[in-house]
């Protein structure tokens, strides 16, 4: 009877611990959706606006990337194509759990405008001309331009920005923003000089 | 058929576009509504304006919205295009970020990042200077807003998606439009409005 009562307690013990092993292993999926889920349904104008958002949910709250790490996730982000968003939570996830932990951030990403568009296809086409939904948006989009401004001291500050390199960041933003240059010639132009400047620098 | 071509087009434009979404606006357009005329311009800035107000990439907007025109209503158009439009950079991305987490400490790959990570900052820079358009600071209200807005997320710390709620609430109340839209529905819902303020 004893032995009996023992063998049920530990074969408990054991299906308690393989379960709780199992949910622990899952958390991790489960935050990583769930996060870039928020990130997807609280991005309103495009990719910039939401690396406020990104930077204060990944890096802040949960440390899954460092300040400077993070840095060189958007520039891989957005050297390659593809909607930066997307590629910074393909970037995360691969960091934390590789393919599937990838595949798991892409969908909470993509998700909520999924449903959000799809929903719109669906039932009210004409529903941003109402003056109610405009006047929304119309409190939303200057707040958006500040949350693209935020990152850019918070960047330059893991960018290491100095007296010798601010200039890029402003030569920069003026080529794409005044004579409407292309990014990617930025992002070409930046590298060639970062291999240009060691290959000076070791001789 | 007509599933083969959405995901061909939508993988291309995943492919070849480079530098977010407005850069991306242009190829979806050539595309969409030039080559393949699936949709006409004027349905296309429909789509644009509907992506401003809502959530999300407005790469993932379009090809949701587009797939689901152009496959005769079927959710299965949308869900193709917005596949293909993320499968490009999906390979990219992972080969990519594995190969610089192995050779992060390569001489070449740093001396690429010491040049790059600068200028992240001016693309940064230069995306919140091209919103500072008349379209989106119309008046001194506006200005006011992105101000605050800066103060409470960077010195006060408030969280982004809480500011963005905040704005939207505020934009609520005090953010009507001066000139109303001349759209039917916008008559109906305004006679609605009126007769609310009527009531009260």
């Amino acid at each position: 009877m004893k032995v009996c009562q023992a063998e049920s307690i530990s074969l408990h013990h054991y299906l308690q611990g393989y379960t709780y092993q199992m949910l622990k292993k899952l958390k991790i999926y489960f935050e990583l959706f769930s996060v870039f889920f928020k990130i997807g349904a609280f991005t309103f104008g495009g990719g910039w606006a939401m690396i406020s958002i990104i930077e204060k949910e990944v890096v802040g709250k949960k440390n899954w990337i460092s300040k400077e790490e993070f840095v060189d996730a958007l520039a891989i982000s957005q050297s390659l194509p593809g909607i930066l968003a997307v590629n910074i939570s393909i970037y995360t996830g691969n960091k934390l759990r590789s393919l599937k932990g990838a595949i798991v951030a892409t969908l909470g990403t993509v998700l909520p405008s999924f449903m959000m568009i799809l929903a719109i296809a669906i039932f009210f086409t004409r529903i941003y001309h109402d003056p109610n939904v405009v006047a929304v948006f119309n409190g939303i989009r200057p707040a958006v331009v500040a949350l693209i401004i935020v990152p850019v001291f918070s960047t330059a500050k893991s960018a290491k920005i100095d007296k010798t390199n601010f200039w890029i960041p402003i030569v920069g933003a003026l080529l794409i923003w005044l004579l409407g240059v292309s990014p990617i010639y930025i992002i070409f132009g930046a590298a060639a000089f970062g291999v240009i400047r060691m290959l000076v620098r070791s001789r | 058929m007509i599933y083969l071509q959405l995901f061909w087009v939508y993988f291309k434009i995943g492919l070849f576009g480079f530098g977010g979404g407005y850069a991306m606006l242009s190829l979806i357009q050539h595309e969409v509504v030039e080559k393949h005329q699936w949709i006409t311009d004027a349905q296309f800035t429909d789509i644009v304006a509907i992506s401003q107000m809502t959530p999300g990439p407005v790469g993932i907007n379009s090809a949701t919205y587009i797939g689901y025109i152009v496959s005769g209503n079927s959710v299965w158009g949308s869900a193709i295009a917005t596949f293909a439009v993320c499968l490009p950079s999906f390979v990219l991305m992972l080969l990519v970020s594995r190969m610089v987490l192995k050779y992060k400490e390569n001489r070449w790959v740093n001396a690429i990042f010491t040049g790059l990570r600068p200028a992240i900052v001016g693309l940064i820079a230069a995306a919140a200077l091209s919103l500072m358009n008349g379209q989106n600071f119309p008046d001194i209200k506006s200005i006011i807003m992105c101000a605050a807005a800066f103060v409470a997320v960077k010195f006060l710390k408030i969280h982004p998606i809480l500011m963005i709620v905040i704005a939207g609430v505020i934009g609520f109340f005090f953010f009507k439009p001066v000139q109303p839209v001349s759209e039917p529905i916008v008559e109906v819902v305004r006679s609605f409005h009126f007769g609310l303020e009527g009531l009260g």
